[in-house]
Order: C-alpha cells, then structure tokens, then sequence
C-alpha cells in the first residue's frame, strides 16, 4: 500500500544525511558514523572537501552582512541543514539586531535540532518543508509569523539547488518563490560545478557519484545554468563567480584551490 | 591598542600573527584570518602572562586550549600547530629576557595544559554534539512517530467505525484482523472469526467463480475481484454479502495480504427476494404466475437438443356459474383448493404448475421424455379433480378442460405453444368439457384462420367483399319459380369465397351481424324489388332473408326493416324472413314481438332448421311463423328408392301438423327428381335444393323464372 500523503516519511539514521555530512565537513560532531563514512569516502576523491564547505560558509556570511548592510531585515534560508556555527541568525542579527530569519529543511533531525536551537530565538524559527512546494513555505505558520512579504526578503538557496534534479524543475520553484517576494529581495545562491575543482573530472566525479549512492545526487551544472537560477534579478557585482571572488575580505590568492570547486553569486529585483 | 615597534605589545601581535597563519588553514571557521587573528591575540597575551607568572598556572593553559576549540580549531592538526607555534616561539617573542631555561620548561609546561584544555574540550563538544543530534534524531523519530501514531489511530477509527466489514487476512488465508461491522454481520467473536482460515468460509450457494477468483488473488494474478457471497453464521443462518477482496501488496510490490471488504446485503437480497416473489407469483393460490410461467416456459423451449416440452392448459367448467350463483368468495376458495391439488399433481423436478388467471391454469414438464409424462400429467390432473369440493358444506363437482401442448426445444415460441394449448382447451371445452385433447396442427391452424377472419370482418364489409347469390325456392305443385333464399357470401382476398358457415357465427360473436345483416337485407329487397319490375306477369318473386338470433334481439330490427321496404318500394309480402328453431326455442313475448309486428305487417317469417331443435310442437302455434323449412335431414332419407319409410311418415306428419296449424311446409335439400315427386306427394308445399339451382347470381334466377313463364 502506498504511504499517504500526509503520513510522514520514517527516520532511518542509517541513511546518511547530506546536511550532518556537511556537518562532519566542517568539523562538527552532529552526525553519525554512516555520515562520517560517506564523507571519507567522498574525500578520497576529493580531500578539500572541507575547504569548499568553509568556503561556502565565509560566502555565505559575506552575503548576509551585504544584504543587512543593504537594508534587508528577513532572511529566508531554504535547505539550511545542521545549525552549527556563523548561522544566518547570527550573522544577520550581529550586524542587524531584530532581523527576521527562517530557516527551512526537509530533513526532519536537521529541524528538530534547529528547533532546540533556536528555542529561545524570538526571531528565528525552522520549518520542516522541501523547496520544490513554496507554497507549502510560503504558507508556513513560522513564515507568516516572522516574514513579511510585502518588504525585501533575502532568499538563501546555499549549496541546495545542487542536490535538485531537472527532472523535479527546480527553476520552477525558485520562479515561484521569486514571484512571491517584494521588489527589493534578494537571491543568495551557491552551487557546486566542475568548472573550479581543482582536480581531474574524473576524479571528482568520484566524489559526485558517492553522493548518488547515498540517494542524493549532487547534480553538477554549468555557470550558465546556475546563471538561469537568477532570471528575474539583477546581478549584485561582482556576479556569479567562484565563491572566493565574491567581494572578498582578504585577497583571494590566499585561498585554498578547492574554495573555488562552487559558483556563489547574489542577486536583487527591481 | 598602539604597538611600540619591537615593544612588548608589538612582539606579542607577531606572536598571535604567526600562530593564526599556521593555524587558520585547518580550521572550519567562517571568519577571515585577520578576524580569526583578533580571536587568537587575547589567547596569546594569556599565555605571555603565564609564561611570565611568577608561579605556574596550569589553568591558563588548559583555558587557551578550550578557546581552540570554540574557536572551531576542531582538528588535532589545529593543536599540533598551535604547539609548534607555542614551543618555536612563545619564549622567543614573549620571553621578555627571562632566564632561558626556565622559560621553556615553563612554556613546555603550558604546552602540557593547553592540550590537555583542547582534549577536555573538544570531548565535552563533540560528547554535546553527539548528545545533541541524537536529542534532534530522537525527537525527530518521536514526532514521526507520534504522526504515525495519529495517522494509525485515524486509521483504526476508520477501520472500526466503518459500517462496511473489513478483514485482513494473510496469503494463507489465515484472518488477522476483523472489524467491529464485520462482526456484528456475522455475529460472532473476534476469536471464533480468527479461529477459521478464509478457504472454509464456503456457502452452498457460491457461485462457481466464488473460488477460482480467490486462489487468482491469493496467487498474485489478479489485484481484485468482486462477487455477491453468502456465508454462514456461527448460528447457521446466511448471511449475503457484497464482497470486494483486495490484494496488498508490500512497498516492494510483493503480495503479502488479502483485504476483504463487505456488506450486509441479507435484508435487501431478502426483499428482493419477497419482491421478486410477489412479481411471480399470484397472490390468491401462491402459485407461481404468468411472468414465472412464462419464464420457465421459455427457458424450457430454448432447451437443448433432445430436451422437449410439455405443456397442460387446464380451464375448470363452469366456473362462472359457480362464481354467478355462490359468489366470488366461494369461487375463491375453489380455486385455492384446485391450485392445491393441482400443485400436487407436478411435484417431480422439471414441472411446475402455475395460474394464468381467472380460472386458468398450466402445468408444465420438461426433459428429455414429455412425450409419455405430460399424458400422465394431465390424467393426473383430471384425476386431481374427480373428488368433488366442499365449500361452505355443498360438495362442488369440478370439471376442467385441458389443451395439451407436447414437443421437441427449439422450435416455437413460448407464445405460440400457449396459443396453441389454448385453442385446444377450447377444442376439449367444445367437445363437452371434462377432458383433454391433444394440440393437432389442423385445428389450431383453423383456429388461427378463424381468428384472422373475425379481425379481417369490419374491414371487409367497408370494402364491399361480400356479396349474394340467391338458391331458388320451387313450388312443388307447378314446378315454377316463386322466389329465392338470399345466401351470403365472402370474396376473401386471401381464401377466396366463403360461406356463411365460416364467418356468420364469428359476427355474430362479434356483433357485425347487425349491421351485415342489414346489408344483406338491403341487397336482397332491392333485389327482389328488380324481379318484380321484370316479371309483372309472373306473379311476385319473393325473397327469403336469413336472421341470425342476434339480429333478432336488435332492438331496430322492425324500424330497419321497414325503412328498407319503403325506400325500396316492396311489399312486405314479397319478402321472408327465416328464423332458426333453435334461436326461437324458449323464446318469451320480448323476442316474439318484432316477429310478431311484422308478421302483422305482412312479412312472412318461416321457422328455418325445423325439426333440428328439440321443439314443443304446442309452441308452434303462439309463433307469429307462417312457413316451416324442413330440415335436410328428413329430406336425406329419400334421396334412394324406396325411400325410408320412417322418414315418409315423419314429414308426412308434419306436413299434416303444418297445414292444419295454417302453415306453409318447404324442404331443403332436394337433389333428385325422385325426392321431389315424393315430396309432392307428401303435401310439400315449396322445395330448394341442387335439383333445381345451386346459389347462383340474381341473373340466374331472372333466367329460370322466366324459362318457368315460356314453359
């Protein structure tokens, strides 16, 4: 018999999860040993792993001190997996004190631990959805308690479009979620491509294929394609670039070859 | 905080700068190297102080340790480098000139501390990590849970409260789970439905497919299937169903359940049942009906090879007597009495006995040997009828008439075998009644022909298809012609020309004759009327007219007659009317009175087929009749020579009795000259036969009346 719709999905920990891989990637211990294995196995290919997620984490704190900075007060962060450290709530709320943060995830342990969390964050909430029903966000109890649609909302999508075959039509929904959002938001994106990984595809692809046995793909795309994500905004200088080039604090020939294995780039309606 | 170049502080800044460069490429945090320094520069100054204290604290280095950690320094090699840094340069930048051998025990001490602080540390994060994403993975499973639980509770509301059965049975036919509906049909418990497997819940009555579908099912070829089922009760009774069984399939789509759901139709299939008796069945008797009758007859006549059919179509005698003269209450009770008898009479399978209505009622039986059993049905039948009926303390004899129908499947139709069944009842009726007759082809086709020209007879008067020819009536003293008997006759389309034997009785059972009688009469005084413009010399040429007993009591009959006499300008002598004996017999001053107003009037009228009827010969004088027609019979006798001697005497006595009443004598029937002479001699007085003109058209007759006037 098929499982209703409003049933729940079970919990099976012996499933590794791509948010507590990232976790253990950037050195947390939110996660557990099938997690931990998957991620070795991963960095056989692809021993810098770790080096893109703290990269992805230092865009992504650049990006919302550029959005508070720019007036924004909400932050919606779809797929923000593990909270662990430098969280958006913490970001935006040390640069702007009462911003507004949503955090949003399908993974039901990623949500209970967010929700311990922020347990006693008047102004930050989670919500257990997936980012192909915006609706299903955009009508969550927490949204319509925290965010205000008819002002700037900045929406994060970081290291999430990756894991969204075409197939489910992920442009669709982040169109849909576009649709929705005052003039002014913002779009905040990162995506893995093989265009900056520092190594051979193939070998990257060796990582990209534990993924796919772990029943995540990580769906590698062009910077053309990650381009398409911003139809309707306009590009924030300097664009969709590797994520270490994105208004860096430091010089970028600092950094680890493997921060640039991902495109980051921000964008604005009119 | 300004730094004196090479002063303290500044020494103390390079010490943090060179530490966060080696260690800032192995840790996870998200801040800039610069940031990640400004965290690292009040770590350093506490271990510069440490260093320099004049006694060694431990905690200082243990604290520093703990700080790499929240720092998020969580790899050993974050430690390792931090240690080198410590041991390469602490002493160097922060020493301040103190004793070099002291210093560096002192920093190797600290060096001890801060990785024992790091250990303690990171244990006590990674021990809170786990503990926290183990509190996440089991809050998140008890929400699941929870939701399942509610999600199963809905489940098991549904299951319970529903009003349709449900049962979960495993492929062995094991039953898991029943609920509270499925019970309450059954009426048993939970344990008493479990304790049996789905393979014994057989019924008499399920349908051949019942359990071929099942093991389709239970074999993972078929998804579901639906049948009206009938089980039995733990207390034996039925229980019918509507049952609809499902396979459930495992999320690998393996079949692993049987899923049974059903609904009490016990009470609906009990009023269809009651309702669908009712319909085929007569309420009176409880017999079984028309509609049933029907059904099985046809079922019976679409049979296959070799199987025949045999059909009894019983009408009692009588029975509107006994209904006219003891009521209908009585006469139901009669035939509640007869319907018993008569079900007893086909109790063998195959037969059956059935009410058409009224008084009618057919037994019928099937198989392959009906030839001999509907003999012995029907000898039954009559033989069930032999005891007389008592009702209301009067024994009743009841008699029946039975058509009987016999044949092979597959040839005719139901109503055609029960028309045939009934037109020979009517044969057995006409033949007296109390008794059977066999259906004979013939006489059902005559029936049939019968029946087309009584529904063909308004239409033919309209299209002008009858027509008269006219027998000559000779008077036996001089041989000339005196007149004529009109005879109808029918130009069928079909069946050519029909005499009066074959549709005078059916108008007059359908009441044609009134008017075809008036045709008739119309048609012959106009007739006669043209006779006597051409033979003025000869005397009147009369006309005789036939009156049916209908036409007698027709209340315009004198009126009618009159009229056509006027219109037509005859006298009323020149016309007669016959009448049969039989019609006149008992006939009270109602009927005599027309007869009589226009036997005053000058119509003569004569007493046709005399002698045939059973009649009072004193009656013969309150008649208003002037001619006697001797049947034919009593002419027969003297066709040979001699002739009969009995039948001399017979019409020589009427004759004697008809003259001394004042009454004319004619014969019919006369075929030999030898019959004529003798009929002469006897007193006769008019004659008509085949001796003298068959019928003939009106010109004949102009033709021998008028060789009569040459002769």
């Amino acid at each position: 018999m098929e499982r209703p719709a409003w049933a729940p999905r079970s919990i099976d920990i012996s499933v590794p999860s791509v948010s507590r891989i990232y976790d253990y990637y950037l050195g947390g211990s939110h996660n557990f040993e099938v997690d931990r294995e998957a991620a070795r196995k991963a960095m056989e290919f692809m021993p810098g792993l770790p080096k893109v997620m703290q990269a992805n984490r230092a865009f992504m704190r650049r990006a919302v001190r550029f959005a508070a900075g720019e007036g924004v007060d909400q932050f919606l962060d779809i797929g923000s997996g593990i909270p662990t450290f430098g969280n958006v709530h913490e970001i935006a709320q040390s640069t702007r004190p009462g911003a507004r943060v949503v955090y949003v995830d399908h993974d039901p342990v990623a949500v209970a631990h967010s929700q311990a969390v922020l347990r006693d964050n008047e102004d930050a909430d989670v919500v257990a959805a997936d980012l192909l029903k915006p609706r299903e966000i955009l009508a969550s109890p927490q949204v319509q308690r925290l965010i205000d649609l008819n002002r700037p909302v900045a929406l994060l999508l970081v290291a999430i479009l990756h894991f969204v075959e075409d197939a489910d039509d992920p442009y669709g929904a982040v169109a849909e979620l576009r649709d929705a959002l005052a003039p002014g938001s913002m779009l905040v994106v990162t995506h893995a491509a093989f265009e900056g990984i520092p190594l051979s595809r193939e070998q990257a692809e060796g990582a990209v294929d534990v993924y796919k046995n772990i029943r995540n793909p990580l769906i590698m795309r062009t910077r053309e394609e990650i381009a398409r994500f911003f139809e309707g905004y306009d590009m924030v200088e300097p664009g969709l670039v590797p994520m270490p080039n994105w208004r860096p604090d430091t010089a970028p020939e600092d950094e680890d070859p493997y921060s640039f294995s991902a495109f980051g780039g921000v964008g604005r309606t009119a | 905080m300004t730094a004196e170049p090479d002063g303290p502080e500044d020494r103390l800044r390079r010490f943090a700068t060179i530490w966060s460069r080696a260690v800032f490429p192995v840790t996870s945090t998200s801040l800039t190297r610069p940031e990640f320094e400004e965290q690292l520069l009040p770590l350093a100054r506490r271990l510069s102080e440490a260093l320099r204290a004049r006694n060694f604290e431990a905690a200082a280095g243990r604290t520093v340790g703990a700080a790499l950690v929240a720092a998020h320094c969580t790899d050993p090699e974050a430690l390792s480098r931090a240690l080198d840094c410590v041991d390469a340069y602490l002493v160097l930048y922060c020493g301040e000139d103190g004793p070099g051998e002291a210093l560096r025990t002192r920093s190797a001490r600290l060096q001890h501390a801060m990785a024992a602080g790091y250990a303690e540390a990171l244990r006590e994060r990674t021990l809170a990590e786990q503990q926290a994403i183990s509190q996440a993975a089991l809050t998140a499973r008890s929400a699941v849970a929870e939701a399942l639980h509610d999600s199963e509770a809905r489940f098991r509301a549904v299951f319970e409260g529903a009003a349709i059965g449900i049962g979960i049975a495993d492929l062995d036919g094991n039953i898991l789970q029943v609920n509270g509906a499925l019970l309450r049909m059954f009426g048993g418990s939970e344990q008493s439905m479990r304790g049996r497997k789905v393979p014994e819940w057989t019924h008499p009555e399920d349908a051949p497919q019942v359990w071929r579908l099942y093991e389709e099912l239970v074999r993972g070829k078929r998804e579901h299937y639906h049948v009206e089922k009938a089980f039995y009760r733990p207390d034996g009774t039925a229980l019918w169903t509507n049952l609809t069984v499902s396979l459930l399939r495992d999320a690998d789509g393996e079949p692993q359940y049987q899923l049974a759901l059903m609904e009490d139709t016990t009470e609906r299939r009990l009023l269809n049942l009651r309702l669908r008796y009712e319909a085929t069945h007569d309420a009176l008797t409880g017999l079984p009906n028309r509609t049933l009758f029907f059904e099985r007859l046809e079922k019976a006549l679409a049979a296959g090879e070799g199987q025949r059919f045999g059909l009894c179509y019983l009408d009692l005698d009588g029975f509107k007597t006994i209904n006219d003269s003891l009521g209908h209450a009585a006469g139901d009770r009669l035939l509640v009495e007869v319907a018993d008898r008569l079900q007893s009479c086909a109790t063998a399978p195959g037969e059956m006995v059935a009410r058409l209505g009224g008084d009618e009622f057919v037994a019928l039986t099937t198989g392959p040997n009906t030839e001999r059993e509907v003999d012995e049905l029907a000898g039954r039948i009559m033989n069930a009828l032999v005891t007389p009926i008592s009702i209301d303390g009067r024994d009743l004899t009841v008699r029946g008439s039975v058509g009987i129908v016999e044949g092979p499947a597959g040839e005719r139709g139901a109503a055609e075998v029960l028309r045939s069944a009934d037109i020979t009842m009517y044969r057995a009726k006409a033949a007296g009644g109390n008794r059977f007759e066999l259906a004979d082809p013939e006489a059902d086709a005559r029936a049939i022909t019968r029946n087309g020209l009584t529904t063909a007879l308004p239409a033919a008067l309209d299209r002008g298809e009858f027509f008269i020819e006219y027998q000559p009536l000779v008077n036996l003293g001089d041989g000339s012609v005196r007149g004529a008997e009109a005879l109808v006759r029918w130009l069928h389309p079909q069946h050519g020309v029909l005499g009066p034997d074959r549709f005078i009785p059916l108008a007059e059972h359908t009441g044609l004759i009134v008017p075809l009688g008036r045709w008739v009469l119309e048609q012959s005084v106009r007739q006669a009327r043209t006779w006597q413009e051409r033979h003025s010399g000869t005397g009147p040429l009369r006309v005789n007219v036939n009156l049916s007993p209908c036409q007698l009591t027709h209340p315009g009959l004198v009126q009618d007659t009159v009229d056509i006499l006027e219109r037509e300008g005859l006298d009323a002598q020149a016309l007669c009317l016959e009448v049969t004996e039989s019609a006149l017999i008992g006939a009270d001053d109602d009927l005599l009175k027309p007869l009589r107003r226009l036997a005053e009037m000058g119509v003569d009228i004569a007493l046709d087929d005399f002698g045939t009827g059973y009649s009072n010969l004193a009656n013969l004088r309150r008649l208003p009749v002037s001619i006697l027609k001797l049947d034919r019979s009593f002419t027969r006798g003297m066709q040979q020579f001699p002739a009969d001697p009995v039948d001399l005497k017979i019409v020589e006595g009427i004759v004697s009795l008809a003259h001394s009443l004042g009454l004319a004598v004619t014969v019919e029937g006369v075929e030999t000259g030898a019959q004529a002479e003798q009929l002469r001699i006897l007193g006769c007085d008019t004659a008509q036969g085949w001796y003298y003109a068959r019928p003939g058209p009106p010109e004949r007759l102009h033709e021998l009346a008028l060789v009569d006037a040459v002769g």
